[in-house]
């Protein structure tokens, strides 16, 4: 008898749904993210994001090859040559690190995913040094590696990406009442509570592509 | 917004490719956005590069040249740079002496120029050595911020530390001097108006026709507080007040006073906040042995004005008077 856990393959064309619909949802809302970058940050967030996922696009349309691995770092690298500011070397590291992971594997299943995931997620965390609670995009992604891990095995993988896109909702929810301690927010101290946090935002937009676009 | 511009998305590049034909004595590599001194690189002297976010001419662009930066790196208005710029300005400007990064603290600059030097280090045999710029006392407890901000001190920083390389020191030696600089320089700065990005095309911030933000940043990031207008020499006091608190600057060889303009105060205005500001200095001993006024460090067109001090001794009056030849900064050559 089969497993109900079974978790779909993720193979290169579902790579690249992702990093599509993630460039797609991020100029959907770029508007959204320079407003929540403005009170607190530079009001950059939402520019600056979408002139990199345009250039990964673009390399994506000039036409791909290689596996899930060599998608993601050519998108790393190309978000760290394009984005500028603390988002470029923050998602750069991101898909760097979680092609890292992936090495040659020619698809990927659950274990492999939830252990990429963490591995980007451990190197935004190495390269901006934030931790939980600073009110940056590691509060929406580090509830959503641990509720992928939580779903390993319970949950099909609709289920299991829908648990973590729900997580880092949640999470990006959460950093509203934070005081924040990195980035430019830090200099507002106390005032920057009661404002939604761009980055966990963006961050949140990520998980809930891959639950789109990965199933 | 009003604006002298074209399509917001080409600003930095057209400005750039204006930098080009307004100066002969720079190189413009409008790829990479990156401007050098013509005659780069120097053989056997350190190269100094800086970069960041654009919205702040004169910095960098405006500061290449003989006695300051071999090369400057141009972001996106109010954005980093990235590390691939860096990596070929720093490929660039090496003369064999190696390569000073002078980095603003700001978490982007600061990452971006961290991913930079680690390229260099991996790819290339460029030597490099990276000095963080931490002056504004408006951050007070770096503790739970970024720490405080790379400001005003940034300018004299690449000025010292140019004039040092001018001299012939070694990579350490130039480095010394930039990392001296910062320690000795304190920086508080106040904002009447916001500014507005182009690609955003609204004002940062909305401040009030009667109220200034006190302890503003150089990215129309709020300050420490919001107070209502005042005279001059009252913001003058809010201003100079967190710098002596700060640092003594009663030391022999007398003080450096930076009085800088954030793009949209004339200078009528900064001498009258010279004037305040000076008496404040003189009621608490601080002799001014040297000064610079003008916009040389802003944010897009905010009225205010920041002041910076910098205790001088014997060494760093002489670099100061050294001769230098750029586009914003410009004596004794």
């Amino acid at each position: 008898m089969a497993a109900p856990d079974q978790f779909a393959a993720i193979d290169a064309a579902a790579i690249e749904r992702w990093i599509r619909a993630f460039a797609a949802a991020v100029a959907e809302n770029e508007q959204e993210l320079t407003r929540l970058d403005s009170p607190i940050g530079d009001a950059d967030h939402g520019a600056n994001m979408n002139r990199g996922l345009k250039a990964v696009v673009a390399k994506l349309d000039g036409g791909s090859t290689g596996g899930p691995g060599a998608l993601l770092k050519q998108t790393g690298m190309t978000l760290v040559s394009t984005v500028g500011g603390a988002s470029g070397p923050l998602y750069g590291t991101f898909f760097l690190r979680m092609a890292t992971a992936i090495g040659d594997a020619d698809t990927v299943d659950q274990k492999l995913f939830a252990a990429a995931l963490r591995a980007g997620v451990d190197g935004v965390v190495a390269r901006g040094k934030a931790e939980a609670g600073d009110k940056t995009m590691y509060d929406a992604l580090a509830p959503a590696v641990d509720a992928l891990d939580a779903a390993f095995g319970g949950e099909d993988t609709a289920g299991a990406l829908q648990a973590a896109a729900d997580a880092a909702a949640q999470g990006r929810d959460s950093t509203t009442p934070m005081q924040a301690r990195k980035g430019r927010a830090s200099y507002l101290g106390e005032r920057s509570v009661g404002h939604q946090d761009p980055g966990a935002t963006s961050a949140a937009l990520l998980l809930q592509t891959a639950a789109d676009t990965l199933a | 917004m009003k604006k002298l511009i074209n399509d917001p998305a080409d600003v930095v590049t057209e400005a750039l490719s204006g930098i080009a034909a307004a100066h002969p004595d720079l190189r413009v590599d409008l790829d990479h956005k990156i401007v050098y001194r013509a005659d780069a690189p120097v053989q056997g002297k350190v190269g100094l590069l800086s970069g960041g976010g654009s919205g702040h001419e004169p910095l960098h662009g405006g500061f290449v040249g003989p006695g300051m930066l071999d090369a400057a790196c141009a972001g996106e208005v109010f954005t980093s740079p990235v590390p691939d710029q860096m990596l070929e300005a720093t490929r660039g400007i090496d003369g064999g002496a190696g390569v000073l990064h002078i980095v603003k603290n700001y978490t982007g600059d600061v990452m971006n120029f961290e991913m930079a030097a680690e390229l260099a280090a991996a790819d290339t045999g460029v030597e490099v050595v990276s000095v963080v710029t931490n002056d504004d006392v408006a951050v007070q407890d770096s503790l739970y911020t970024a720490g405080r901000r790379g400001v005003g001190v940034t300018v004299l920083v690449e000025k010292l530390a140019g004039a040092a390389a001018d001299e012939g020191r070694d990579l350490a030696g130039v480095a010394a001097v930039a990392r001296r600089v910062n320690e000795a320089g304190r920086s508080m700065g106040v904002a009447l108006t916001s500014c507005t990005v182009p690609a955003a095309g609204r004002p940062t911030f909305d401040l009030p026709e009667d109220e200034m933000e006190i302890g503003i940043g150089i990215h129309g990031e709020p300050g420490r507080r919001r107070v209502p207008l005042a005279p001059a020499r009252e913001v003058a006091e809010m201003l100079v007040e967190p710098i002596l608190a700060d640092r003594d600057f009663t030391g022999d060889g007398g003080a450096l006073l930076f009085v800088n303009g954030m793009g949209g105060t004339p200078l009528l205005e900064l001498y009258v906040m010279y004037r305040e500001v000076s008496r404040i200095l003189a009621k608490a001993g601080v002799s001014v042995a040297r000064s610079l006024v003008g916009p040389y460090i802003t944010s897009l067109e905010m009225a205010g004005c920041s002041v910076t001090l910098l205790q001088l001794d014997d060494e760093l009056l002489r670099l100061w008077d050294a001769p230098v030849r750029t586009p914003g900064m410009r004596w004794g050559a």
